[in-house]
């Protein structure tokens, strides 16, 4: 085991994977010499050489696309996007080509998008978005979100064998804020399969990406009120993982849902409505939810504050289930 | 002013068997025109019995493009041909009644009902389904090309776009991205001159769409799309570039659009003058004549081939007829691909 920032822990996936596997290669914007943006793939080209670590033209849609034909053709692709938010250029070659191609043309897309998502440093309207929702949505599409190092390296290499497109957000804010033991030989973490990050008896909080740590110290503050939290993190939003969530929610009576994606239409609301149906009758209190305002991603920090739920909203949350 | 070369018109054989085929070929050629006129001539009456759900296109007027870009691909080759492009599926050996099922919504259609009209392809033929996003397959074609370019694979892929969808992004991105890596693909532009009801120079403001290609740094060439040979030798001749490291080739094949975009539009938009002019240099009758002229066809094989098309299609037809309507309880199988999924040639 070594100690490896959640940023480290993608490289590491990453580089396992091509090493074992000759079929994966990486395309995007600066990632060769300039070892990407956030430098998830520095001294990749060095290693694997400049076909299989390609930098591509300014040119979303053809990312995209050329990774589902050579999918097709037998590879195993890895883009990455800059910013999660330039997704939305490359909107119809994962939701009209990749995610339709398996149901109505039989031939499987095996292809991982790295997305660097969300907020947190100001990083304005179009560089700090967490998408998630919109691509949850669509039938043939996967959704990956992880929060730990060891989350991190697993699902990525379940994302790259997984034979569907899979959209892998990495959360910008957790890259080298988050530290912790990874294992260091190749391993995979199941796609749908959810970890319970704390336990607790009174209240589950259902949540993924970085929210997972903002619940985390809202559930500590919790702990000296005497309320005991559960908290479920998702790690992935498609498929996600029902039977763990209404688990929990069966123990404890009571659910808030955390995230850091806008509210209207958010994950969330599945999530909610998903409990309010199946364990309507388990609840001592309506399912709640905590999630950013239906707005742009605003730039100025107390803006952006504002907009990213925050410990305390947490807390305060929690605090009236708890007393409902 | 233009910068794409024209591409002469074919004129002999000796030019024709210099160009790879041979007089068994070009009868071959001449069938899988037939065929493909045929199986949409079908369609369309299928279409009129209300036997054909949704929406009907076919592709009158591109039979010798298709056909003529298909007979030059190798087998290994790939292709994401569209909806003006049957001749590719029949060129490269789609069984008519599989197109038929398809037409109808059948179980046996190649994507069993999920999908409508020329919306289908044979993996195993080496060609991937179209998307109504056009042209949105131009980047999946040049993503073949990467996978044969980092395999070092003697392999070309070919991606079809209409002169319409030449305004879209998909178009600029996926050029780049094959003019600045050298790839081996093959872009052909159908202009059949009118993208549902809108003329060219409504669509671009340049003489051509091959035009376009110097500035992503490769070849352009325009070719008369109802010269099947002509077309023939040109696709060839880029294809086998390609093959060889000179990276893609833009070729404009031009034709007219001889019915309405779809079953429903009667065209009235386009002059009446220009469908005349262009039903004289009809591929099929221009082919056939220079056939006789050029390769001694008979009146025996010509007959032939035509009664062994429709043969084949009354065969088609019944087969198709007899295929079951999908199980509604299928409808939410396979969504999301398995394991066992990638089991396919192009993934061992």
């Amino acid at each position: 085991m070594a100690e490896l920032t959640y940023l480290q822990a993608i490289s590491d996936g990453l580089r396992t994977e091509m090493r074992r596997d000759k079929r994966v290669f990486v395309i995007g914007e600066d990632i060769g010499v300039y070892g990407g943006a956030f430098k998830v793939t520095l001294g990749f080209q060095e290693e694997f050489g400049h076909w299989r670590v390609i930098d591509a033209p300014l040119a979303e849609t053809a990312i995209v696309g050329a990774c589902t034909g050579a999918a097709i053709m037998g590879m195993r692709p890895v883009a990455e996007m800059q910013f999660a938010d330039f997704i939305s250029c490359a909107w119809d070659q994962l939701v009209t080509v990749a995610a339709k191609q398996r149901y109505r043309a039989g031939t499987p897309v095996p292809i991982t998008v790295r997305l660097p998502s969300g907020g947190g440093f100001s990083g304005g309207p179009f560089h700090s978005q967490n998408p998630e929702s919109s691509f949850a949505h669509i039938p043939g599409l996967k959704c990956v979100c992880p929060a730990t190092p060891e989350d991190a390296k697993g699902l990525l290499i379940s994302a790259i064998e997984d034979p569907n497109p899979v959209l892998y957000f990495e959360h910008k804010h957790l890259y080298r804020r988050i530290k912790a033991e990874v294992p260091e030989e190749r391993y995979t973490v199941p796609l749908g399969k959810a970890r319970t990050h704390r336990e607790g008896d009174d209240l589950t909080v259902i949540t993924w990406g970085a929210m997972v740590y903002t619940a985390d110290e809202a559930a500590q503050k919790l702990d000296s009120d005497g309320v005991s939290v559960e908290i479920v993190d998702l790690r992935t939003v498609m498929p996600w993982d029902k039977a763990a969530v209404l688990e929990s929610v069966r123990k404890t009576s009571k659910a808030l849902v955390l995230h850091e994606d806008t509210r209207t239409g958010g994950f969330g609301a599945e999530i909610a409505a998903t409990i309010a149906e199946e364990a309507f009758e388990d609840l001592d209190a309506p399912v709640k939810r905590i999630a950013a305002p239906d707005t742009p991603v605003p730039f100025s920090p107390p803006l952006e504050k504002a907009f990213i739920p925050q410990v305390d909203d947490v807390v305060a949350g929690l605090r009236d289930l708890a007393e409902y | 002013m233009a910068i794409a070369q024209r591409a002469e018109p074919v004129g002999s054989l000796k030019e024709v068997r210099e160009a790879g085929l041979d007089r068994e070929d070009l009868l071959q050629v001449y069938r899988d025109m037939v065929m493909t006129r045929g199986i949409e001539e079908r369609g369309h009456i299928l279409y009129r019995q209300g036997k054909i759900p949704g929406s009907f296109y076919t592709g009158r007027g591109n039979e010798a493009a298709s056909v003529g870009v298909a007979t030059a691909m190798g087998a290994d080759d790939v292709g994401t041909p569209l909806h003006r492009d049957m001749g590719v599926h029949i060129t490269r050996g789609v069984e008519p009644w599989r197109v038929l099922a398809q037409y109808m919504g059948k179980s046996d259609g190649p994507t069993q009902g999920r999908d409508g009209n020329v919306h289908m392809a044979d993996a195993k033929l080496g060609l991937i389904a179209m998307v109504s996003h056009l042209p949105a397959m131009l980047p999946v074609a040049v993503g073949a090309a990467l996978a044969f370019r980092i395999r070092e694979e003697k392999r070309v892929a070919v991606g079809w776009f209409g002169e319409g969808a030449s305004a879209r992004g998909d178009c600029h991105e996926a050029m780049t991205l094959a003019g600045v890596r050298k790839l081996p693909v093959v872009f052909i532009c159908d202009n059949n001159q009118w993208a549902y009801s809108t003329p060219t120079h409504l669509e671009f403001a340049t003489e051509h769409v091959a035009d376009r290609a110097e500035s992503y740094g490769f070849e352009g060439i325009v070719v008369d799309g109802t010269d099947v040979l002509a077309v023939y030798r040109e696709a060839r001749r880029a294809i086998e570039k390609a093959r060889s490291g000179g990276g893609p080739t833009l070729i404009e094949s031009v034709t007219l659009r001889m019915e309405g975009h779809a079953v429903h539009d009667d065209a009235f938009y386009v002059p009446k003058q220009m469908f005349e002019e262009w039903a004289k240099s009809d591929p099929l009758e221009r082919f056939r004549s220079w056939l006789r002229d050029h390769a001694d066809m008979t009146d025996e094989q010509e007959e032939e081939i035509s009664a062994e098309v429709k043969r084949t299609l009354n065969d088609a037809l019944k087969r198709a007829e007899e295929s079951p309507l999908p199980e509604p309880s299928s409808l939410t199988e396979g969504v999301y691909a398995s394991p066992e999924d990638l089991d396919t040639p192009h993934h061992k």
